[in-house]
């Protein structure tokens, strides 16, 4: 569903991503793991077709997002870093601005927002304007979009920062409950996160990847956040 | 197109959501009568025309114009809804399309609003309605391309401040392209050719072609041709800008 061939940028002479390649099938959920600035938002900004590869490729449902963006655009739901939206904007009115331009229209397009609504629970705040959100609340409502037009792949980047414990516990489930019929990848800083909704697991620093393989994989090397450091610490011996 | 329109009227939705448009419309339309009346002489005159109305449109709107257009692109990158817009399949060309004509119908309602100038001078005598709505038309065109290069300075910048200044000089410089103050000096070390061309560039020449009442063929295609090159101008610097 999510198809990355050796895909690499560069930003003048930094080379922020470099030759990473995963595939992501339905039912996948796909944590992705680094430290700040490990290339990680710069590679879910190019699968989503904000920036444009240096070289390689990226695929959303069959769709090259060079060739076919709008295509392989409509095919995904994103969340950018930081949840950007219309601070102006009631989550009503923006969760209907977004449907729109997915082509949601009439009844489908009611119901799909309701749907949303009631998912990530925004009901009590959907007639203010976003600029007077909390951050749980702003990144909910990103959440939303990502999810309006029931995409077949998505892309999270950091869907539980800035969240409280009971809400990112909420997220989490969100998830699981939609990971059967979706292709999922999302970017995080929890490592427990990881184990408690993701199939899969990529660590990479300096734009490579470092680990590929299950959670329990992970796990069974030892404490997470030990494992993490040395791995992302430059000592790629331990790695397969 | 179903697209672009759905763009604009978010656009044009936010422009309501917030006191902007409204503190907007009412300077708008203070400035436009206080101006008319007591720098334009329309009392004295004792001519029954909005010649004095029209012909200081030229130089609010380099005022008003770029208060509109600052924001265009320059909010949306410094935001980061960019990301989030660039992300829906929209092209750039559509976004930028659906912000522009957004921005366009605004300046169209501000314009439309000043119709109690049109009564009054039809209550106080017989002007040319022809001349009025060939000048109504000549405005709206001269806000069109006006807001087009303003969407294309505020792409350049994630600073609103710096579009409005841009927006403002660069106005200047094509109002003032028809004046003694650019041409004269001009007139010295240029050709008489190049002169001119100086003098077609500039938004005073085709205004003061169209308030005698006719719109010619070359301000339609110089208006058409501004719009159209700001905003393939603006497709561009967005396409190069957008993940900076």
């Amino acid at each position: 569903m999510i198809e990355i061939h050796n895909l690499t940028k560069d930003f003048g002479t930094l080379r922020a991503v470099d030759g990473i390649t995963f595939t992501v099938k339905k039912g996948e959920v796909l944590g992705f793991l680094g430290p700040n600035g490990a290339g990680k938002s710069t590679t879910m900004k190019m699968v989503a077709g904000f920036l444009a590869p240096t070289s390689g490729t990226a695929k959303v449902a069959g769709h090259d997002i060079e060739k076919e963006p709008i295509a392989a655009k409509s095919k995904l739901g994103y969340l950018p870093e930081g949840a950007p939206a219309y601070s102006d904007m009631t989550p009503a009115a923006f969760l209907d601005f977004v449907a729109s331009i997915r082509g949601l229209s009439g009844d489908h397009k009611a119901k799909r927002i309701a749907a949303v609504v009631s998912q990530v629970h925004l009901d009590q705040v959907l007639h203010q304007p976003i600029e007077t959100l909390s951050k749980g609340f702003k990144r909910r409502v990103g959440l939303a979009q990502a999810l309006v037009h029931d995409p077949e792949a998505l892309v999270l980047d950091e869907p539980t920062d800035g969240l409280d414990p009971n809400q990112k516990h909420e997220v989490r489930a969100l998830i699981r409950t939609m990971a059967p019929t979706k292709a999922i990848v999302l970017s995080t800083h929890i490592l427990e996160e990881v184990e408690a909704v993701c199939t899969r697991a990529i660590i990479i620093a300096r734009g490579r990847v470092l680990f590929d393989g299950t959670p329990s994989d992970l796990a069974g090397r030892g404490p997470l956040d030990q494992v993490f450091r040395k791995i992302t610490s430059g000592d790629r011996v331990a790695v397969s | 197109m179903r697209t672009v329109w759905i763009l604009a009227k978010r656009e044009l939705a936010g422009y309501f959501a917030t006191p902007v448009a409204y503190v907007f419309l009412f300077f708008y339309l203070i400035l436009m009568g206080f101006l008319t009346f007591y720098i334009g002489g329309f009392y004295e005159r004792s001519m029954a025309d909005l010649q004095p109305f029209f012909s200081l449109h030229p130089w609010l709107y380099l005022f008003l114009i770029p208060a509109i257009s600052m924001r265009l692109w320059a909010e949306e990158r410094r935001s980061g809804t960019i990301e989030l817009l660039m992300t829906l399949p929209v092209t750039l060309g559509q976004a930028v399309a659906g912000k522009f004509l957004a921005a366009w119908l605004f300046s169209g309602i501000a314009l439309v609003l000043t119709f109690p100038m049109w009564i009054t001078v039809n209550f106080l005598g017989n002007p040319d309605n022809g001349v009025i709505v060939a000048s109504y038309i000549g405005s709206f065109l001269l806000a069109g391309s006006y807001l087009a290069l303003g969407s294309f300075l505020s792409a350049i910048t994630k600073n609103q401040v710096i579009a409005f200044v841009l927006t403002f000089v660069a106005g200047l410089v094509l109002v003032l392209a028809g004046t003694p103050v650019l041409l004269e000096p001009a007139g010295m070390f240029l050709p008489d050719v190049l002169v001119d061309s100086l003098r077609s560039l500039s938004f005073l020449t085709h205004m003061n072609a169209i308030g005698s009442g006719v719109i010619e063929v070359r301000s339609l295609a110089f208006f058409g041709s501004l719009i159209a090159a700001s905003l393939a101008a603006c497709v561009v610097t967005l396409d190069l800008k957008k993940g900076t």
